[in-house]
């Protein structure tokens, strides 16, 4: 059985990945799929956890994430879509105010 | 000594899963090319489902393949491939010193995961709890049934509002949207113009 801390250490070091794409990356949908790197680096340690208590709960809730894993990434390309219909760009830098 | 064969290949499991998903995930967020940090980002998942099996969560590992590689990144796929993005130096480049900040940040993080690991230590597995749909249906809609209720109540009102988002709007319609916005010092004429809209 692969130790508990190897799981935690592989999962921290992708959500830390992520953490460094959102910042050094400046394109809108590299960055969603940053976001996306992270919420599965916590899925990691959430069904890690659920193996190791010995209970199903921390599975049911890399359910819940995922549904809101995908919730999140439909609204936020049809928010990208828009974005580029009227700026005519991805640069999150250049995507500074709320108005069209 | 057949126990001990099993570890060894569990371990081997873990560990060509475990590199291939960080190299990929490096790759993710190196590429210049949106399509090839999506590709970086589908390994990744990938990995993760065989891991999901290593922690017997069976279920997860199918979701995972079927939602996330197959769904969602079918989505950013097709996302990117509609706006047809170049690969372009951005010429704002606001950000510049965020990317020295990058690493310190990452050495910091990994430091401090390794410190609280260090301190946790290993705690011996539990009793097996199999990750299969009728344990995990057990918990869902018995204990869980709220949170999964509003999740597909989330799921609804995300697909309702996407669409919305996304839309292409006609020509009159956005002709009235700038004529609205041009008239932005008079709120009351944008309501009624608004209004007019949706009697209309």
């Amino acid at each position: 059985m692969v130790p508990l801390s190897w799981y935690l250490a592989l999962s921290a070091v992708l959500f830390t990945i992520g953490v460094v794409g959102v910042v050094i990356q400046r394109n809108a949908i590299v960055l969603f799929m940053c976001i996306e790197l992270m919420l599965n680096a916590v899925n990691l340690t959430l069904v890690a956890f659920s193996r190791f208590l010995g209970d199903v709960t921390g599975q049911l809730f890399v359910f819940i994430v995922m549904t809101v894993a995908a919730a999140e990434a439909a609204v936020g390309l049809a928010v990208i879509i828009s974005l580029f219909r009227t700026r005519e760009t991805l640069n999150v830098d250049e995507a500074d105010l709320l108005k069209l | 000594m057949e126990q001990l064969a099993q570890i060894q290949v569990t371990h081997l499991f873990f560990l060509a899963f475990a590199s291939l998903a960080v190299v990929a995930a490096f790759n993710v967020i190196l590429q210049r090319n949106p399509i090839y940090s999506a590709i970086g980002l589908i390994v990744v998942l990938c990995c993760l489902a065989g891991l999901f099996l290593t922690l017997s969560a069976q279920f997860i590992a199918a979701i995972q393949i079927i939602v996330y590689a197959g769904a969602i990144m079918v989505l950013f796929v097709f996302v990117i491939m509609l706006l047809n993005i170049r690969e372009e130096e951005s010429k704002i480049d606001r950000q510049k010193y965020l990317k020295f900040l990058a690493v310190p940040l990452f050495l910091a993080l990994i430091a401090e995961v390794m410190a609280v690991l260090k301190t946790l230590g290993n705690p011996p597995a539990s009793p097996n709890v199999p990750g299969t749909v009728e344990s995990l249906a057990e918990g869902m809609f018995s204990t869980y049934v709220l949170p999964f209720e509003a999740t597909s109540v989330l799921i609804l009102m995300a697909i309702v509002g996407s669409m919305l988002l996304a839309r292409r709007e006609s020509k009159e319609e956005a002709d009235s949207i700038e004529a609205a916005l041009t008239a932005a010092n008079e709120p009351t004429e944008i309501e009624e113009h608004s209004e007019e809209e949706v009697h209309a």
